[in-house]
């Protein structure tokens, strides 16, 4: 962010600098109430055991330490990891393969694409699971598919399936991130001169030198935030694995926020689900800020 | 760029292409599949992608009126009425201060909002639903009205910070030696300007207002006044087998929001890219 040196302009507005948080005062006041406060209650509540009804008790870090010995808990977490590779690796190795085949060109008939590439942005995740839950279903487009092409053997209920079920899930990941990805590192690729691509042809750069050598350097910023949007929707994915798997088969696809809210809401956990939800909000924004520091420093 | 087509070579452009006309495909058929289960006939075996042999508009009615498909989105959109207008006034009138203002703190102030930008919802809906269940504020949709508010102030005042940032000072300054007061250069000079700023944020407000799943789940525990999402969420665990209703329920919640990303695509589009970029 750009600090700018707190100078008064000269004269009158000394004390009457302050008014203009009037401005501010309530979009503040809502932000802190509803969003800010609620996270320091969270906080607050991880270091109780409580079920919601009746008194709390105080356990210290207690609830902390069950995240790290349970193992459903600790699954959770490893889940959400394995999440990230199809959430955010796959979309942004795919959208750096077709930026790096199409960068150097004008690109006619890219509206089209682009509505299209931007589709599963605009609408609502659980609309996007429920179609995939009946795409990896018995009688599914996916099994289908396989049929006809006669590996009646593969086929079974995808989500049902202990070994398929996170793949299954990750993929719908990849479906959803990956024209974002393509879209975002496209645009940023219009800011590379034409003629540094001319200067590297002559050069004798082939395809892929083409590539690290130009498109990429210029794709660092993009880069950044493709990860950073991707690995958040990686770690938050409630909305899909809810109305997908809900979790199963056993634990295979469960997720942290999935165990917030049954925790909190039908296993009367409250302080559990307080602290997983911590412990979520922290790996978000170590990640984050990491992605961020990392980008900054390699310019 | 002519001297580049000739140097590169035809078959990485057709391959480019080609492999985007793949990717496109994919990112339809899914879309297709499920249209295509809609309008089936009701109660015939859907299998995949199978082309029906009657058209039926059935099973929308029947999601709308038996489903109850027509409350549901009544209920989205009586919560988007509530958040979008009141995230654009809040958003532009601290964008205002803190984007043209110098305020003693306003880059630490706007750094506080900027931070909520990673506050997942996993991370408040516990408290919340305990503290507006003792407000009286759960299974209403004021509840959820404001919470949505708090959780899109991150981005929508940083938008607006960053588009007064870009407007001409002159502008402000040259009101000011006119006398103008700070809600007169507001309200006179720079909303006029913000229009397509305000307009881009009014959309991405509002889908995400639209999409929003887990709050809902949590706030309204009552199904029956459950949104748009929710209700398909819970529809689905009811109903496993009835496929063309599921269907036609799916395509009714994703219409409105698809409607608006076809009208206004290039908003839409700019809005999502650049608010990424700038996030």
């Amino acid at each position: 962010m750009p600090s700018r040196p707190p100078v008064r302009p000269p004269g009158t507005r000394g004390r009457g600098a302050w008014r203009g948080y009037v401005y501010v005062l309530p979009a503040f006041l809502v932000y802190v109430a509803f969003a800010v406060l609620p996270a320091l209650h969270t906080a607050y509540l991880s270091l109780f055991e409580w079920d919601g009804v009746t008194l709390g008790e105080w356990v210290g870090l207690g609830n902390y330490q069950e995240i790290l010995q349970d193992s459903v808990l600790r699954r959770s977490v490893f889940n959400a990891l394995v999440l990230v590779v199809f959430f955010s690796f796959v979309p942004i190795a795919l959208g750096l393969a077709m930026t790096g085949l199409l960068a150097r060109y004008r690109r006619p008939g890219m509206g089209a694409y682009r509505f299209l590439f931007m589709l599963p942005q605009v609408i609502p995740l659980v609309a996007v699971g429920v179609t995939w839950r009946w795409l990896y279903g018995d009688d599914g487009l996916v099994n289908q598919a396989f049929r006809t092409v006669g590996l009646d053997g593969v086929t079974r209920a995808w989500l049902g399936d202990f070994d398929a079920a996170l793949v299954a899930v990750g993929l719908v990941g990849t479906w959803v991130l990956s024209g974002l990805c393509m879209m975002l590192f496209l645009s940023g690729v219009q800011k590379v001169d034409p003629s540094l691509y001319e200067a590297a042809r002559l050069d004798g750069a082939g395809p892929v030198r083409e590539f690290v050598s130009v498109t990429l350097p210029h794709l660092r910023g993009e880069l950044a935030v493709a990860m950073t949007v991707t690995t958040v929707a990686a770690l938050a994915s409630f909305d899909i694995v809810y109305v997908t798997t809900n979790g199963g088969p056993g634990e295979q696809t469960t997720v942290p926020g999935l165990l917030v809210y049954r925790l909190a809401f039908s296993e009367g956990k409250v302080g559990l689900a307080a602290a997983l939800a911590v412990v979520l909000g922290c790996l978000i924004l170590a990640i984050v800020y990491l992605i961020n520091r990392l980008s900054r420093t390699e310019t | 760029m002519t001297g580049a087509m000739t140097t590169a070579t035809r078959s990485e452009r057709w391959s480019g292409y080609g492999l985007l006309t793949i990717m496109a495909i994919a990112v339809v058929i899914p879309f297709l599949s499920v249209f295509l289960a809609s309008v089936q006939p009701a109660g015939t075996p859907v299998v995949g992608l199978t082309w029906p042999e009657r058209w039926s508009w059935d099973n929308y009615q029947q999601a709308w009126s038996v489903a109850g498909f027509s409350d549901l989105i009544r209920h989205s959109l009586i919560i988007a009425v509530g958040v979008v207008p009141a995230c654009l006034v809040l958003a532009a009138l601290a964008g205002y201060a803190l984007g043209t203002m110098r305020l003693p703190g306003g880059n630490a102030v706007a750094a506080f909002f900027i931070a909520g930008l990673t506050i997942p919802v996993e991370l408040i809906v516990v408290p919340l639903y305990f503290d507006l269940r003792g407000l009286g504020l759960t299974n209403s949709y004021l509840g959820v009205i404001l919470v949505e508010i708090a959780l899109f102030m991150p981005f929508s005042v940083f938008w607006m910070r960053t588009h007064f940032q870009s407007t001409p000072q002159s502008l402000v300054e040259a009101a000011r030696i006119d006398g103008a007061s700070s809600a007169t250069i507001l309200l006179r000079v720079l909303l006029p300007l913000a229009r397509p700023s305000l307009m881009t944020l009014g959309l991405l407000v509002f889908m995400w207002s639209w999409n929003q799943f887990l709050l809902v789940l949590v706030l309204i525990q009552d199904t029956t006044r459950h949104t748009a999402p929710a209700g398909l969420g819970f529809f689905v665990g009811q109903n496993t087998t009835d496929i063309p209703t599921l269907a036609a329920g799916t395509i009714i919640v994703m219409l409105p929001i698809l409607i608006l990303f076809v009208v206004f695509q290039r908003s839409f589009i700019a809005g999502l890219l650049q608010g990424a970029m700038k996030g």
